[in-house]
């Protein structure tokens, strides 16, 4: 699997996403500075983590405005899959591949622990490592997680199937006592229409490694390689 | 321009009899701006000079030690040709003024400090010190301390894996706010700031210079009165992002060999850089100010030197090479600016458009700092507390919730969770445990970190807290499976000009440095923060130990929490039941009294190389050191950290039951073993103390098989204070 990982700057996770690409892949992903204006072939692109611009003016707002990100966003309409965690998953909303916004936390803090997120359907690329209502535990970071949009948007997202992962308590039960942060319906991350965007908002690339205290996240990138070499 | 005369002089801090000292290395009337520089390096927190004569006595020197204190932070080799670099430092004052900002670019700083030598920062700890819960300032000051640190260092992308938090009406009117950055360098790639060659050309990189901070060295250096809220202008204003961006250009300029020296503008700014950078390398420098990047127009020489904006650094070149340096700064949307060169004159010479603003010789400035000799009371000892002295409470497992529950034994959730204490994905021990594991990054390997102090026994008896400072650190490092390294400490005291309190200063000293030589356990680097006091009431000598341990495989090490049901309970150490100045004492009797319990470092040692050597060999399953709170603590802190039971027996040893399980004596460790009969004669053979207590399992923590509490409802007490505290109006 050739990959990219898009540098911004205040990208502070594109080292992390990049060491769990390889781990899952055996090959290292072309780092991608933001003034770039086109992307080389890939077969799969990631926004990372981090503070891009430090989050001025809004999370991800001005790194949805870098010269890369026209590419981007032609090749995520062309197909090609696009990962964005944390503030990946902001910028890919404020460019408008995907819905809804991330507002700050409910709590009106910075959130830095293990939740519980359950996967809603194994047959996309980036879920086909788990098993359909498998409970992952996979830590967020964040300050502004509350993933909100309008009814008609919820609505359409459920049931077109576009709900990827929801938080849970630990046995997998989706309430309040298992959202972290507000998100309207427990939603932790969401997909295009075309199931070949993804954002959210845990950090997947923290939990590949038993030395992390946990591995739930490597299944999403030990499943993409197989996915996207079929 | 600005008349300078002794009043002006006096306004800048400086006593009659400096005043004459800088008359007599100018031979003339200063210029406003020479006033101000000389005001800021003869400043205490630039000086040191109430605290050098004693820092000297501090072993610094050991094989794994690449470069001791004076430099920007200390260096410690931890093999493969990699170097461990690390500091702690104090930003006491602005953090009390601006809770926010102060906290943050206190951790600004110390990243900087870390960064100019080469390394990429990679854990970030804190040790906090705040007034009683029910002063009206508390929660605020708490609150936004927290949120200062987290939005600074996750930000930067750097985690903050741990640290301690304190609350004692001593610090009611002056909060302890120090950092602590570690960072990893190639052994072989450490830049120094002797500024050399002359001619090379003396870049400025980073942020604008603005009108922010000015004089923030020399508020550091006196006391709080009851006007200190018009200090407020003094505080800098904090960017984390341009601190990113500052961090990724240095060490892409650094992969190359282009520069000759580098020095972060911290306290003091531009001034502090430029004549420590001139005095190491013994020579002079020529700036021109109006080159400056500045934020504004219209700023005098004096408020460019003296101002303390942040993320700034100041650099030397090799001739020839200032275009590739502006590239790589341009390409991180940084300014780069050639404000003046190297020179052989031996003298710091300031322009402003062609005029002359400042003329100082620098070996005089730095060598005639003063340095005070300053008169010390040595502290009353105290009388011990014989646990015949305390009554015995009906229901030892009430103490024990109550205690956990109160502000200084909750969980410190609430702030850990606001620390992104992951991000590098290097993690391997979280918070909450006796020390934090950062993986050195793309081996097995690891460095374990911990802050430590217990104000408390300082205060008692400050030799002996001292060196329970040291001793506590390096405990926690064994206790996760480390090879403590080497140390950097934050000295925070009361005003030195005061007999008592330098007393106090003086036996803290002597106490960290007979236990870093005891221990092998050097200090490499540190920082003194006097002058902690509000209106005369001055904080508890707070002497913060920062440590550093080498982690050989990540995976022989050890945690806190219980490991598995039905193992054997050991502890490791003699327990003699000693309450003076305890935990116990003071949150359930109220007494705040008795001499603390004694350090026997040879002990402390033999008994550290032992848990050591049962973690790295697997006999231990589990570790924790004993310390606030005694025995029972630490036990149901294994507890709650697993939710695993135990039962606890006390042996038949005459001491009181509550002395046994709160007593704080000193060298001991809980470890848990499939194999005790192994373990004890393992201990036999190194003449180590070891008893079986106990043995884990159940949901419920038993004492004697009398007094029992469930870990559900020990955990509820221990997560609840700090959360409910804070969300109360």
């Amino acid at each position: 699997m050739k990959s990219a990982v898009i540098v911004f700057p205040g990208s502070n996770c594109d080292r992390d996403i990049a060491v769990a690409l390889e781990r899952a892949s055996g090959t290292a992903p072309a780092m991608v500075w933001h003034r770039e204006t086109s992307l080389p072939a890939v077969d799969f692109i990631v926004l990372p983590g981090g503070f891009s611009y430090g989050d001025y003016l809004r999370g991800g707002a001005i790194a949805a405005r870098s010269p890369v990100m026209r590419d981007v966003e032609a090749q995520a309409r062309a197909g090609v899959p696009v990962l964005g965690i944390c503030n990946g998953f902001q910028i890919l909303t404020e460019i408008g591949l995907l819905p809804g916004i991330l507002m700050r936390n409910a709590g009106l803090k910075f959130i830095c622990r293990d939740v519980y997120v359950s996967v809603a359907d194994n047959r996309t690329a980036f879920t086909a490592g788990y098993a359909e209502g498998q409970v992952l535990r996979i830590p967020v970071a964040h300050n502004e997680g509350n993933y909100f949009a309008d009814d008609e948007t919820l609505d359409a997202l459920e049931s077109n199937g576009r709900i990827a992962f929801r938080y849970t308590t630990p046995d997998g039960a989706v309430c309040d006592a298992g959202n972290p942060n507000g998100s309207a319906r427990n939603i932790a991350g969401i997909f295009n229409e075309n199931c070949t965007v993804l954002g959210l908002m845990p950090h997947p690339e923290r939990v590949v490694d038993p030395a992390h205290g946990g591995t739930d996240g490597a299944g999403m990138f030990t499943g993409l390689v197989e996915a996207l070499a079929q | 321009m600005t008349e300078v005369n002794q009043a002006t002089a006096a306004e800048h801090g400086l006593s009659a009899s400096e005043y004459d000292t800088m008359l007599s290395i100018m031979g003339r009337a200063p210029t406003i701006t020479e006033l101000g520089i000389f005001s800021v390096m003869w400043s205490e927190h630039c000086s040191y000079k109430s605290s050098r004569k004693w820092l000297k006595t501090l072993p610094t020197k050991g094989p794994q030690v690449i470069c001791g204190p004076g430099e920007n932070a200390g260096v410690v080799d931890i093999g493969d040709g990699l170097a461990a670099v690390f500091k702690i430092e104090s930003h006491n004052h602005p953090s009390f003024i601006e809770p926010y900002q102060g906290a943050a670019t206190g951790v600004g700083g110390i990243m900087r400090d870390v960064f100019t030598m080469g390394a990429r920062p990679v854990a970030n700890m804190n040790a906090l010190r705040f007034g009683s819960p029910d002063h009206p300032k508390t929660r605020h000051l708490v609150s936004g301390v927290v949120a200062g640190i987290g939005g600074y260092g996750n930000c930067i992308g750097v985690p903050t894996v741990g640290g301690e938090a304190n609350f004692d009406p001593a610090y009611n009117g002056n909060i302890l706010v120090n950092a602590m950055t570690v960072g990893i360098a190639k052994a072989d790639k450490i830049f120094y700031s002797a500024a050399a060659g002359p001619g090379n050309p003396v870049v400025y990189v980073g942020s604008k210079t603005g009108r922010d901070g000015i004089h923030g060295a020399t508020m550091a250096s006196a006391e709080f009165d009851d006007d200190s809220e018009e200090k407020r202008p003094t505080v800098q204003v904090g960017d984390p992002f341009t601190e990113k961006l500052l961090l990724e250009a240095c060490l892409e300029l650094m992969a190359t060999d282009a520069i000759v020296a580098i020095q972060d503008m911290g306290a003091a700014g531009l001034t502090s850089s430029t004549v420590e950078m001139a005095d190491k390398g013994g020579v002079g420098v020529e700036l021109n100010l109006e080159k400056t990047p500045v934020r504004e127009e219209g700023m005098t020489p004096y408020e460019i030197m003296l101002s303390e904006s942040q993320e700034r650094m100041l650099m030397v070149l090799k001739p020839g090479r200032e275009e590739e340096a502006r590239a790589i700064f341009e390409k991180w949307e940084l300014d780069f600016a050639v404000i003046g060169r190297v020179t052989d004159s031996g003298r710091v010479m300031l322009k402003m458009k062609n005029e002359t603003v400042a003329d100082i010789p620098v070996a005089p400035l730095v060598d005639a700092a003063p340095i005070y000799d300053r008169p010390w009371e040595p502290t009353p000892t105290r009388a011990p507390v014989m646990a015949s002295q305390s009554a015995e409470p009906e229901n030892p497992l009430d103490a024990l919730k109550q205690l956990l529950a109160s502000p200084n034994h909750c969980s410190r959730r609430w702030i850990w969770e606001q620390y992104d204490h992951m991000v590098m994905a290097d993690t391997a021990q979280r918070p909450g445990g006796d020390a934090a594991i950062v993986r050195i990054h793309g081996s097995e390997r690891g460095l374990a970190i911990t802050t430590d102090c217990t104000p408390r026994y300082c205060y008692a008896e400050p030799e002996t807290g001292g060196k329970q400072a040291v001793a506590e650190a390096w405990r926690n490092l064994i206790a996760v499976g480390a090879t403590p390294l080497a140390l950097t400490n934050n000295l925070n005291f009361g005003s030195p000009e005061r007999a008592p309190i330098m007393g106090q200063f003086v036996g803290c000293v002597s106490g960290i440095g007979a236990a870093a030589a005891a221990l092998d356990f050097p200090v490499v680097s540190g920082n003194v923060s006097f002058y902690n006091e509000t209106s005369g009431e001055a904080i508890l000598p707070t002497p913060v130990i920062g440590g550093l341990g080498l982690v050989d495989d990540l995976a022989q090490t050890a945690r806190v929490a219980f490991a598995e049901q039905d193992q054997a309970i050991v502890l490791i150490g003699t327990t003699a039941g000693w309450l003076g100045a305890s935990s116990y004492l003071q949150e359930i009797e109220e007494r705040r009294e008795g001499a603390p319990p004694p350090v026997d470092l040879v002990v402390e040692k033999a008994n550290g190389s032992f848990v050591r050597e049962q973690i790295i060999g697997g006999a231990a399953s589990s570790c924790h050191d004993v310390s606030d709170g005694g025995l029972i603590v630490a036990i149901a802190e294994m507890a709650m950290a697993s939710g695993i039971g135990a039962a606890i027996e006390a042996p038949e040893t005459g001491i009181p039951l509550h002395a046994w399980l709160f007593g704080e004596d000193q060298a001991r460790y809980v470890l848990t073993t499939a194999d005790p009969a192994a373990m004890l004669e393992a201990a036999e053979m190194c003449g180590v103390k070891a008893s079986v207590i106990g043995q884990t399992g159940g949901e419920s923590l038993t004492v004697g098989g009398i007094h029992t509490i469930s870990v559900n409802e020990l955990r509820g007490a221990h997560e609840a204070w700090l959360p409910e505290y804070m969300a109360a109006p």
